[in-house]
């Protein structure tokens, strides 16, 4: 009798610890998605910003400074390697971004250019869309920390190969604003 | 309800209003046979076997082919189709919707939904489909016009939250058997006037009436029918109007932002043309009432049975009461 029930307490604990290690399992592909997403976004907008200055450069020539603090914060946003680093300089990028935008609204030509105005529409998507897609991966990247970090599953999450996933944060206060960054808003 | 009892509870709901739906349908066959057939010998059940099978068919075709009737019913159009036709600003208009949904899509972690636009001035908004993996969000023009991007996109998420918790894949159901159960008691109602009407005059005279049992089913057959569009409808309201409370809030914590919504349902609510491309068989799907009846307006028992949505002031205010929570 006693052995009976000592096979059950196995069988359950068993069952339990593949339970539990499938669903970090399942965690960490979300993870891993959610940060795809961030990528594809990230390099959207990477690819939207030359083709703004181009539309800019014209009328703005002389706010050059502007142009190239974007085009050097964007060649740094390209560099980054972890999700930490990455959230770092694309912060500065919003930053120049948002810089850059809000001097274009002194040139009345910019503003009433359509393709300009299709541009900024198209990058202010884009920020959120990374903005979205940074609290998803934010949520997912959570639940996935909390998982491995609750009492029993705690004990082997480490030994199985399981680590904390990095959140992808903005750290200086500064920064936590995104720039309202589309003149269509006001329109 | 977290969003996983959420959409299991609209899965169960779905099954019980399509298989309710089949029933009903089976009890009108029921009704048929035991009426125009009678006991006499040979009996064949010819009605009910015939509207099992047409209830099953409906029912299944609301369910795979739902989306596509209501897109059709409020002459939907893709929004490729109206870009490709819009002048400059309402291609950067477009382009924003687009934009709006890809983000919202993005937020809420699901393929993104087809996007279509009804060409109406009043501004409303509608989501449909099975669930996450086939959906579409149609807006009228008026929307378009009226909205900025911030209030769009409190619109979009609410509509995504219906997609995301299966309320469409239920709402759509409805809305394709609400279609199919007026039009069927509208064709019995008729088959009842002709053909009943000169066949009791031949055939049952000198039977002098089938038995009291026979009576009893014709009674709750022609009561069934002439409700059923009433029911219908009834039907369609009550499964609406929690939902839309439940959508703004979930709406608002996929933008992190519920002042966008709560100004987009002013706006909609200040809007006082019906929103005409919308018929009554989907006024539920809407984000606000297409038809801009009064009783939405107001609190009470009765408006409570009778409404399809929520108190617009209602729902504006709970969104601001979210704002409040945010920002203490």
């Amino acid at each position: 009798m006693a052995g009976i029930i000592l096979l059950a307490i196995v069988v359950l604990l068993v069952v339990w610890a593949i339970a539990s290690y499938n669903r970090l399992v399942g965690l960490r592909n979300q993870v891993a998605n959610g940060w795809r997403q961030i990528d594809v976004q990230l390099k959207r907008r990477h690819d939207l910003i030359p083709n703004l200055v181009n539309a800019v450069r014209g009328s703005m020539d002389f706010e050059r400074d502007t142009l190239t603090a974007v085009m050097d914060a964007r060649a740094k946003a390209l560099s980054a390697t972890s999700p930490a680093d990455a959230a770092k300089k694309e912060s500065e990028l919003s930053g120049a971004l948002g810089r850059l935008l809000a001097v274009a609204e002194n040139y009345p030509t910019l503003k009433s250019n359509d393709n300009v105005k299709m541009l900024q529409e198209e990058l202010s998507g884009t920020e959120n869309k990374v903005g979205f897609a940074r609290q998803f991966y934010n949520d997912i990247a959570t639940r996935f920390n909390t998982a491995q970090q609750v009492f029993p599953t705690s004990v082997f999450a480490a030994a199985l190969g399981f680590k904390p996933a990095e959140l992808f944060e903005i750290t200086e206060a500064a920064d936590r604003e995104v720039p309202a960054v589309d003149l269509s808003r006001r329109a | 309800m977290n969003i996983y009892e959420q959409q299991a509870a609209n899965r169960r709901r779905t099954w019980l209003i399509m298989i309710g739906f089949v029933g009903f349908l089976f009890l009108l066959g029921l009704g048929f046979d035991v009426f125009y057939i009678g006991e006499a010998g040979g009996y064949v059940p010819v009605g009910s076997i015939l509207a099992l099978g047409v209830g099953s068919v409906s029912a299944l075709a609301g369910y795979y082919g739902g989306d596509k009737a209501v897109l059709m019913a409020t002459s939907a159009r893709p929004i490729e189709d109206v870009a490709a036709a819009a002048n400059e600003q309402g291609k950067l208009k477009l382009q924003q919707l687009e934009n709006v949904v890809d983000e919202m899509a993005i937020a809420a972690g699901l393929p993104r939904p087809r996007v279509y636009v009804v060409p109406d001035p009043d501004p409303n908004a509608f989501a449909t489909g099975r669930g996450p993996d086939r959906s579409s969000i149609a807006v009228t023009q008026g929307l378009l016009d009226t909205l900025n991007r911030d209030e769009l996109q409190g619109v979009i998420a609410h509509e995504m939250s219906h997609v995301r918790n299966l309320d469409v894949r239920l709402m759509t159901v409805v809305a394709a058997l609400v279609g199919a159960v007026a039009l069927l008691s509208d064709w019995a109602r008729r088959g009842m006037v002709w053909g009943g009407g000169s066949r009791r005059r031949d055939d049952r005279d000198d039977e002098g009436g089938s038995g009291p049992l026979a009576l009893v089913f014709f009674v709750i057959w022609l009561i069934a029918i002439l409700l059923a569009p009433f029911i219908g409808q009834l039907l369609a309201m009550m499964v609406s109007r929690q939902r839309e409370y439940q959508a703004d809030a979930s709406g608002a914590e996929l933008t992190r932002n519920p002042l966008g919504l709560a100004s987009a349902l002013e706006k909609i609510e200040g809007a006082v043309e019906p929103t005409r491309a919308i018929n009554r068989g989907s006024a539920h799907l809407c984000i606000a009432d297409p038809l801009g009846r009064q009783l939405n307006a107001s609190e009470g028992r009765w408006s409570e049975l009778f409404a399809s949505h929520p108190p617009m002031a209602a729902r504006i205010a709970a969104l601001k009461a979210m704002a409040y929570q945010e920002h203490p």
